[in-house]
């Protein structure tokens, strides 16, 4: 245990943000960080329970109250040990990951959880930094040959896993860089693409073979894919973003977030996008449709751009500041989240339904919107509008980030003949088994989209399967 | 005679004994009669069963009473030429004929002369059915000598006894049970059956016939914890009397056979015809007598044989000669001690005798009158002589023996017997040439401890899991202490899990409840000891002889790897060994281990035949081919094959293995027999964390400190079963398995309880290899084999509560939500069924009805308890919450061991009352006073708890704060001792007392008795009802919620399942089931579990984790650490703040288990939840359920139903007789009523005797009830009595009340005294010394809270243990005087015994220093003694004598007091450091407080 007394004498300590006039003239991390004392400090507030909630709550079962004592201790190499035997990118997941285990902790039944998630990417980094992080091939290899598709974050997982397990594994990347979502729909301000770039490395000091630019179906047929590995891994994510099906849909000026997202980040990395392709927040009136972490993202990047104004709108109503007697603790608090993208400057509205789109010159210009009341009907809650709420807002750049559908299904999925789930997701076994022999799937594509943190879990799990069937064979 | 879960082994007596004898060997028929008398006298010592008529066995040894025969017309031989003894037939004729027969034809063999048989006169119309069914057909045979030296017809009688015994026990005879012979001798004559008291002298018309004439008489009461035929195990035995309990019994037996091979004696000739020694199937005290009997046939002395068999103890804490210890030292090579509790008394028709176990745990008390007639027993005022008669009073001490000599007509006490023994032979020369201690030898190097690139081997091989690393190992290597953890064990057994376990893991430690007390091996250190002796060389114990101890002693029997490669290399003496590889091959499985163990043992054979002296079996060398070898299976199997093979005794077993890391694992290998262990493992790990930083020491300190915590862990774990030495508890098997099969358990673990079977040969083998391959051949991507034991861990171990069930559970209550309600139960359900519980493997019959017929929760809540948890382990606020709740829905909870703040007595405004029904009575008795009492519905005696039983606890002084300590009744930060054993309670006929204690203060309270599950439960808990407890609560060892070493938490106890079918199935056997009610606790969380605990027998349930869950509790386990985040397990007022539990909570709660049970209820097709009860029929196995390692559990013992069961009641149906309508307080209160009515001043005088017991405890119920906490203005009532008063004279007295006795009392005067005032003074007319002689018992004023003794004589053990508030002046005190004590003030005008001021935290005793040893006395570990400086000191101890004066007349006292200045230098002061402290705090708070009223008057005059 770190200090049995550490939560009474210790208050929790945010590291807190850069200044909102700073940060938002450029797209680098807006968290900041605490020295290693306070930070061992912050440690000290963990309790080792006995019954580590925190564990049950994250999805990667990270070994939590003993990293903790290691990080109290001063011990960041056996931190780091025991945060990569759950984890492989605890550099991700510390930047970007919601905390489930935060919303779990003893301590915030009080509302002061231990800060979990800043503690872990306090100690990746510190590990990083001190060369404790080297790569370390498998002393053996099995001669068996894994295809891992997609270099999300599900798909770096199973592949490092694989190629721990001696297995040799290509991770094949249909973009320019790998990293998948990551890279292109996260931006930079809350994870700054180096950690991709320097965990990449990492793996293929330690054999992974990464194939960026190649897509299955063009530039290698499913059919080479399957006959020249002994197992396919598909981590190909659900990218088909949910559409909005309403008048004035198709006005200039209305776009999916992650266009505008991947635009910015590839501008970020220094990729060149051609000037007349790119979708411009600068002295626009943006709305945001769509109430989440991606409509979040879209709020301070358009922030970023200078927009003018900007609007986020979400269907659903505004979720309770506090928890609610029927979302009690340890459950994830289903509460009100306010990102540092939304202290940036915002009007958020929620109960809010588009009705069309208005556009002048083929340009969106405005957009109709009504409130809209939620019931419960048959145990299910439906929507209804609210008669005489209608109004129209100037919006001259719209942005839609009301989640994705589905994996892909053009290409790939169609073309090895994958059986689907009711919701279009790949349909797999148990053991993450596809209906094609040796490929099995995992990650967003068989899931819907979901958190990173859930992409690494499932992907870990994929590469037991993989490596089992691979031990059976 | 196995049935179900009933084993006669596990039976246990306790009782009362005595002699009457005349010192000058006059034979009269008044010793008979008086001796008799004695026996009535103390009849509340024994028992009856069911049908109130059949007693569990009395007897009487007498001289032989050759007279009597010739009177009545015998033609019998001269004095010692004529034997005789009673002979038990069998009723069938053809059967007893058949025993004749053979029984003629040994004696003819044996070339002694038959003379005859005498029908031996009885009546046995006034038996009891149970005892008439099992009468024998009893006839005395008369034996002749033919010129015979009386010895060696002696001797002949001996061995035609164990031939006959022998030979018959072998025959085919039906009926042969039967056949019993209480005596064969030409000395003494025993009379015995299953009868009460009073019914020897009637059944046996013998005893009744003047003519009958003996110098001695020496009598036995037993009380049996069951009733079942037995009319053998009566006492006396053929030389001794024994009131107490061998614990190490099994050791002992086993030992004794071990031993025959190499026994030689020119005295008894072919000792093949008299094997074995140990008569088979009889009781510990039985077996006692065997070896007693054998000694001194043999040619041995009675003082001799006592001596080496109950030796006392001699460290350096007890005061006997060199020569004297090193006889002790000498015998203890070869005879490990027969431990426990004992009072024994033993004759061999001329010598009779007494001596007690080296603890005192039993009462001896004696009386030598001027007519050379002396009476001993266990009470005094057994016999009543005129004062004047009187020569001397006395009692046996521990460890010390006294002998008459009737033919010499002299005394011997201890010295000078014991001068005798220890000069016989120079056994301190003997010791110095021959014996080496281990220590001592010189070490050249020091062996290297780390494992190099091995280690990861042998850490995933021995399948050392972080939680080994980290929380066990780790916390030992820094602290030099066992880790702590709290919140007991919802882990599931060994055998239920799927993951692997080392085979330790199904072993449970077996622990003492109330049949014996555990000891306190920290404050009573002075009897415990480790040390032991390698490198057997014996050949004949008979023989005395300086090869004996050709030996190497050691202090510590866990050693470094320096000192084993020392111990490998020893050449002394020329001492041998040969190590043994503990290896397999691994590609064999299972047939590979057996063949491996084989040849173990054959190798160890061998290693006897070329004369090694130990072997050494290591599991070092371990690799991808050769698996461990489970350690404790092969000491185990090796141990039992040399012992069946005669070849033990010549040879010692040191291990040296990577397995052991746990003190559970090396209590095993030693219970096991092992005399050495090696833990190299450990010690590599230890080396480990210190070369990677994980610890601030040196590696030497983090051994050392290793090595100390398993040494005190290993104590802790002997003094559970209350055993003091690790040589009498090697290979003593004092544990029981859970999940084994039998044969295993018969292969290698012969005599170990497994009753449920489990695991084969082939999954113990899997359970090895998974982590062996793992190793070897790793598999990449695996999860760890086991994590999660202690902790909860996603993925890892089952744990009954985890963040699911916990989540829903408070869900449900907060929001009063049903359905969430039924999701946790279902969990549970899941959880229980994996299996996580015993239960969970069973179904039950369905037959359903409709539930509207079913009957309301309200009938169903009524039995619900929550668990004993006190106000000072969780806070007031959920203290309080419990109570409320369970008032609202007319359950009971329960204060725990704590007291309760009188406020609560009172209901609130709103009709809440948070007065908790239950008023538990613990060891340490905090808070117990009778108000306390009075305010019960039920009185709970907690012998043990699930968390840890046989274990004390403490309270350090800084979690004592003001309320605390005030419903404590000691002082703010007074750090509080709960000792293991009540101090009233050391066996089953102390628990009747107490519960007759109090009955007395509160007539209208249940008394109930709450016990843990272990083996052998039902037969205490059968004994718990014949001591007429009203209701007994069975934990399971899985519950428990108080803070406990984690092996006591894991090790100790059985699940709760396995205790209440046997207690259930016993007590239906015994049909006692009728008179009481059956609880049940451990780990119940629904309505499933409360069902299925109904079935196997229970009809209350008591809720102890769950209901700290609904409060807020998340099974952090930190209670210890007062850190609890939820404000539910701490004092600390900030986390209090956090607290947001509820009754509301709470009693939503039992009512949703309630509505679930109706819900079963309905299911099982009744409608009435008593119709249930003990419906064990109703349960089946549920083949669903099933896994690798539980499909060969049988489970079919817990649900077998007696044949009893069809006429006896399954369930509680009248209520207990007992038998307190007639006694003495009666009498005291009628002539009390002015007081009590009108508090007039009253005055009563009454005569006393032994029988009269608890006298004033009912009346000051009484006044309490009137009058609270206060009671009466001092002396309103005074009372003065003369005699000798029974046992717990002035128990529980109130203020206002004054007992004057002149006289003696027996054990427990003053117990728990609340305020009243006791005196006792010898009689007018005595002539002996008052401060020389004892004039009152043991465990004196345990318990006091408040209150005056002033006793003109010595008092026995344990004086003032526990006062918390009292004031006493005694004029002498035996061993552990002022033990515990926390508050208060003694005064001894005269010497104190061993051990004096042990634990003492509180209070301040004066002791007149005369001889100037009390700091050898003292045990300095809590106290420090000064010179009487100050003047308040001075004044405070004057004053204290000048009262005892006043009261007393004591003679002492006013030799004292006239010359006091003389004596003041002469007194030492004991206070306890921590006391000491307090006080200067508290006159600094005054004197500070002074100070600032003065600055206050400044400030006003400034401001004026």
């Amino acid at each position: 245990m770190a200090d049995p007394k550490g939560f009474m004498k210790v208050a929790r300590k945010n590291a807190g943000n850069r200044p909102i006039h700073e940060r938002t003239s450029d797209y680098s991390e807006v968290e900041q960080t605490l020295n290693s004392e306070d930070r061992a400090l912050q440690a000290s507030r963990c309790m080792d329970c006995g019954i580590p909630f925190c564990q049950w709550g994250c999805p990667v079962d990270n070994l939590i109250p003993e990293w903790n004592e290691k990080l109290y201790k001063g011990d960041w190499k056996a931190a780091i040990d025991l945060l990569h035997s759950t984890n492989n990118f605890p550099e991700f997941t510390g930047r970007i990951c919601p905390a489930p285990c935060e919303h779990s902790c003893v301590l915030n039944i009080g509302e002061e959880p231990v800060t979990i998630r800043e503690n872990e990417v306090a100690i990746v980094e510190k590990a990083f930094a001190e060369g404790y992080i080297k790569p370390s091939p498998p002393k053996q290899r099995s001669g068996k040959t894994v295809a891992v598709i997609g270099s999300g974050p599900a798909g770096m997982a199973a592949a490092d896993l694989l190629n721990k397990a001696g297995h040799t594994v290509t991770l094949f990347e249909k973009d320019e860089k790998p990293g998948g979502l990551l890279r292109y729909g996260i931006p930079d301000f809350k994870l700054n693409k180096y950690t991709i770039d320097r965990r990449i490395r990492l793996m293929e000091e330690e054999g992974v073979v990464v194939k960026c630019n190649m897509q299955i179906g063009r530039d290698i047929t499913v059919q080479e894919l399957i006959s020249s590995f002994d197992a396919v891994c598909l981590t190909i994510g659900a990218m088909q973003p949910r559409d909005l099906p309403v008048p004035g849909r198709d006005l200039d000026g209305v776009h999916f977030a992650m266009e505008f997202l991947g635009q910015q980040n590839r501008i970020v990395s220094g990729t060149e996008v051609p000037y007349d392709e790119r979708i411009i927040a600068k002295d626009r009136h943006v709305l945001v449709i769509g109430g989440g972490d991606t409509g979040s993202d879209c709020v301070g990047t358009s922030i970023r751009q200078k927009a003018k104004s900007v609007t986020q709108i979400e269907i659903l109503p505004k979720p309770p500041e506090k928890r609610t007697s029927d979302n009690p603790w340890p459950y994830y608090g289903k509460i009100l989240k306010t990102s540092t993208s939304h202290e940036e400057g915002c009007e958020r509205r929620w109960n809010i339904s588009t009705v069309k789109f208005n556009g002048l010159q083929q340009r969106v210009i405005s957009a109709d919107i009504e409130q809209v009341e939620w019931e419960l009907v048959n145990g299910s809650y439906a929507m209804k509008p609210v008669p005489g709420t209608q109004e129209t807002i100037q919006a001259d750049l719209v942005l839609l980030s009301m989640g994705f559908v589905h994996p892909v299904l053009e290409g790939l999925v169609t073309d090895m003949g994958l059986d689907l789930s009711e919701r279009k997701n790949i349909r797999v076994g148990k053991n993450h088994q596809t209906n094609v022999e040796n490929v099995f799937a995992a990650g967003d594509a068989i899931t819907g989209a979901s958190l990173v943190v859930n992409a690494i879990a499932s992907g870990r799990r994929v590469a037991k399967s993989v490596h089992n069937y691979l031990a059976e064979k | 005679m196995q049935q179900g879960l009933y084993s006669p082994e596990m039976e246990h007596d306790n009782c009362g004994i005595g002699f009457v004898a005349h010192l000058k060997g006059e034979k009269s028929h008044s010793i008979i009669r008086q001796g008799l008398e004695t026996l009535e006298n103390m009849t509340h010592r024994g028992a009856e069963g069911a049908d109130s008529k059949t007693g569990d066995g009395a007897g009487i040894l007498i001289q032989v009473p050759r007279d009597f025969y010739l009177m009545q017309g015998y033609a019998i031989p001269h004095e010692g030429q004529f034997g005789t003894g009673l002979v038990f037939f069998p009723q069938d004729k053809n059967a007893a004929k058949a025993c004749e027969d053979i029984l003629m034809q040994i004696i003819a063999e044996e070339g002694v002369d038959f003379i005859g048989f005498r029908e031996v006169p009885t009546d046995n119309s006034i038996l009891g059915d149970i005892s008439r069914a099992a009468e024998p057909v009893i006839r005395q045979i008369m034996l002749g000598g033919k010129e015979l030296n009386q010895d060696v017809l002696e001797r002949k009688l001996y061995i035609i006894r164990k031939r006959a015994e022998k030979q018959i026990a072998s025959s085919g005879i039906r009926q042969k049970n039967f056949f019993y012979l209480p005596s064969l001798s030409t000395k003494v004559l025993i009379y015995k059956g299953m009868l009460t008291s009073e019914q020897l002298r009637e059944y046996f018309l013998d005893l009744q016939d003047k003519r009958l004439e003996s110098a001695i008489a020496l009598v036995h009461s037993r009380f049996s914890t069951n009733t079942f035929p037995s009319w053998d195990l009566a006492q006396p035995f053929r030389m001794l009397a024994h009131n107490g309990e061998i614990n190490t019994v099994k050791g002992n037996r086993f030992w004794m056979a071990a031993r025959e091979s190499i026994l030689k004696s020119d005295n008894l000739g072919d000792l093949s015809k008299i094997y074995p020694v140990i008569e088979p199937d009889k009781s510990d005290s039985a077996s006692l007598d065997n070896v007693l009997e054998f000694l001194v046939m043999s040619g041995k002395s009675l003082p001799y044989a006592m001596s080496i068999l109950i030796p006392e103890s001699w460290n350096e804490k007890n005061p006997i000669s060199r020569e004297l210890k090193a006889f002790y030292q000498y015998h203890s090579t070869f005879m490990e001690p027969w431990d426990g509790p004992a009072s024994l008394l033993f004759s061999d028709g001329r010598y009779i005798g007494g001596t007690l176990d080296r603890n005192g745990l039993r009462p001896s008390r004696y009386v030598i009158t001027r007519n050379d007639i002396m009476v001993m027993g266990s009470e005094v005022g057994v016999q009543t002589f005129p004062p004047e008669e009187i020569r001397e009073k006395g009692r046996l001490r521990p460890g010390k023996l006294l002998l008459v000599d009737t033919k010499e007509g002299t005394i011997k006490y201890d010295p000078e017997l014991k001068k005798e023994l220890a000069s016989e032979y120079p056994y301190i020369d003997w010791i110095k040439e021959n014996m080496v201690s281990l220590e001592k030898i010189e070490t050249g190097q020091k062996a290297p401890v780390g494992l190099g690139n091995a280690y990861s081997n042998y850490e995933n091989t021995f399948n050392y899991s972080s939680e080994d690393i980290e929380k066990i190992i780790l916390p030992m290597a820094t602290t030099a202490k066992e880790p702590t953890g709290s919140m007991g064990n919802d882990a599931p057994p060994a055998v239920l899990s799927e993951k692997p376990y080392r085979l330790f893991n199904y072993f449970k430690q077996l622990f003492a409840q109330v049949t014996n007390p555990a000891i306190d091996p920290i404050r009573e250190e002075l009897v415990m000891t480790l040390t032991g002796y390698l490198g057997s060389t014996q050949t004949n114990l008979l023989e005395t002889h300086p090869d004996h101890v050709k030996l190497v002693k050691f202090k510590t029997p866990v050693v470094s790897n320096t000192t084993f490669e020392l111990i490998k290399r020893l050449s002394y003496k020329g001492f041998a060994s040969t190590t043994i590889p503990m290896l397999f091959k691994a590609s064999e499985g299972a047939g590979g281990l057996e063949r491996a163990v084989d040849g173990i043992c054959k190798a160890a054979e061998k290693a006897v035949d070329e004369g090694k002296n130990y072997i050494i079996l290591s599991d070092r060398g371990i690799s991808a081919e050769q698996a461990p070898i489970p350690s404790l299976m092969a000491v185990s199997a090796v141990h039992h094959h040399l012992i069946n093979t005669r070849k033990r005794m010549q040879i010692d077993i040191v291990v040296e293995s990577a397995e052991p890391r746990e003190v559970m694992h090396f209590a095993l290998l030693f219970g096991y027999g092992a005399s050495i262990i090696n833990p190299y493992m450990c010690f590599a790990t230890i080396e480990k964390l210190v070369k990677e930083n994980k610890m601030q020491m040196d590696y030497d300190r983090a051994e050392w400190n290793f090595m100390h915590a398993v040494e005190k862990g290993l104590l802790k774990i002997l003094s559970k079963m209350g055993i003091s030495t690790l040589r009498s508890y090697r290979a003593a098997q004092i544990f029981e398995a859970i999940g084994i099969d039998k044969s295993i358990i018969n292969k290698y673990f012969e005599g170990t309880h497994s009753r449920i079977g489990g695991i084969g040969m082939e999954e113990l083998t899997r359970e090895i290899l998974m982590p062996h391959q793992q190793a070897f051949f790793p598999e990449p991507l695996a999860s760890p084999l086991t994590e999660g034991i202690y902790h909860y861990r996603k993925h890892g171990e089952l744990h009954a509560w985890n963040p699911e069930s916990i989540s829903l559970l408070q869900w449900a209550t907060r929001n009063k939500d049903y359905s969430k309600y039924k999701e946790y139960s279902a969990i549970v359900d899941r959880d229980t069924k994996l299996p996580g519980f015993l239960r969970g493997m069973l179904e039950y019959k369905k037959n359903p009805i409709d539930i509207e017929k079913v009957e309301p929760v309200e009938n169903i809540m009524k039995r619900f308890v929550t668990g004993a948890m006190s106000y000072g382990s969780i806070s007031r606020e959920a203290h309080e919450a419990l109570a409320i709740a369970m008032n609202r829905i007319g359950g009971r909870s329960n204060t725990g061991e704590g007291g309760e703040d009188p406020v609560r007595f009172k209901p609130f405004e709103n009709g809440d009352s948070a007065r908790s029904k239950i008023k538990q009575v613990a060891s340490g008795r905090f808070g117990v006073t009778t108000e306390y009492l009075v305010n019960a519905d039920e009185i709970q005696i907690k012998i043990s708890q699930g968390a840890k039983p046989g274990e004390g606890g403490q309270l350090p002084g800084h979690k004592v704060d003001q309320i605390i300590a005030k419903t404590r009744y000691s002082i703010p930060g007074i750090t509080l001792i709960s000792p293991p054993p009540h101090h009233d309670i050391y066996s089953i006929e102390d628990l009747a007392q107490l519960i007759f204690d109090l009955k007395n203060v509160n007539p209208d309270a249940r008394v109930s008795v709450k016990l843990v599950s272990e083996t052998g439960v039902g037969t205490i808990a059968a004994g718990v009802a014949k001591a007429s407890a009203d209701l007994i609560t069975i934990s399971g060892a899985e519950g428990g919620t108080g803070a406990s070493p984690n092996s006591s938490i894991k090790h100790a106890g059985l699940p709760l399942e396995m205790g209440l079918t046997e207690t259930q199935q016993i007590l239906v056997m015994n049909n006692l089931r009728k008179k009481v009610v059956l609880q049940a606790d451990g780990q119940i969380k629904n309505g499933r579990d409360v069902i299925m605990a109904a079935l196997m027998g229970a009809e209350e349930f008591g809720f102890a984790t769950a209901a700290l869950i609904v409060l807020g509790c998340v099974m952090m386990r930190k209670c210890h650490l007062n850190t609890c985040p939820v404000g539910v397990a701490t004092q600390d007022p900030e986390l209090r703040k956090r607290f947001n539990g509820s009754a509301d909570y709470v009693e939503t709660y039992f009512r949703f288990i309630a509505e679930e049970i109706r819900e079963h209820l309905a299911e099982l097709g009744f409608e009435k939840f008593e119709d249930i009860v003990g419906r064990a029929d109703l349960l089946t196995r549920d083949e669903q359920v099933s896994n690798w390692k539980i499909k060969n559990l049988d489970l079919s013992p817990l649900l077998y139903m007696p044949e009893e069961a069809k006429t006896n009641a399954l369930r509680w149906q009248q209520p207990q007789e007992h038998k307190i309508a007639d006694i003495l307080d009666r009498e005291l209160i009628s002539k009390a009523a002015p007081a009590i009515d009108h508090g007039e001043k009253v005055t009563i005088q009454l005569p006393i005797r032994n029988t009269d017991r608890t006298t004033g405890a009912m009346l000051s119920g009484q006044i309490a009830k009137k009058y609270g906490a206060e009671g009466l203005p001092d002396g309103t009532i005074k009372c003065r009595f003369s005699g000798s008063a029974g046992q717990s004279f002035g128990a529980f007295l109130s203020r206002g009340m004054e007992f004057h006795l002149e006289g003696d009392t027996n054990d427990y005067l003053g117990k728990g005294l609340s305020g009243g005032r006791i005196i006792v003074v010898p009689p007018p007319g005595s002539t002996f010394e008052s401060h020389k002689n004892i004039i009152i018992g043991n465990t004196v004023l345990y318990g006091a809270t408040r209150g005056e003794a002033f006793i003109s004589g010595m008092a026995g053990e344990r004086f003032a243990v526990r006062n918390s508030g009292a004031t006493a002046v005694v004029e002498g005190v035996g061993d552990h005087g002022c033990e515990y004590m926390t508050g208060g003030r003694v005064v001894v005008l005269g010497e104190i015994g061993r051990n004096f001021a042990a634990g003492m935290s509180g209070g301040i005793a004066y002791v007149l220093n005369e001889t100037g040893n009390v700091d050898y006395y003292c045990n300095m570990g809590m106290v420090e003694l000064s010179l009487l400086e100050e003047q308040s000191d001075v004044r405070e101890l004057t004053e204290l004598i000048s009262k005892h004066y006043e009261h007393t007349g004591s003679l002492i006292a006013e030799k004292i007091l006239s010359e006091m200045h003389l004596y003041i230098p002469k007194f030492l002061k004991v206070i306890p450091f921590e006391y000491k402290k307090v006080l200067q705090e508290e006159k600094l708070a005054e004197l500070n407080k002074r100070i600032s009223e003065v600055e206050k008057d400044v400030e006003h005059i400034s401001s004026d």
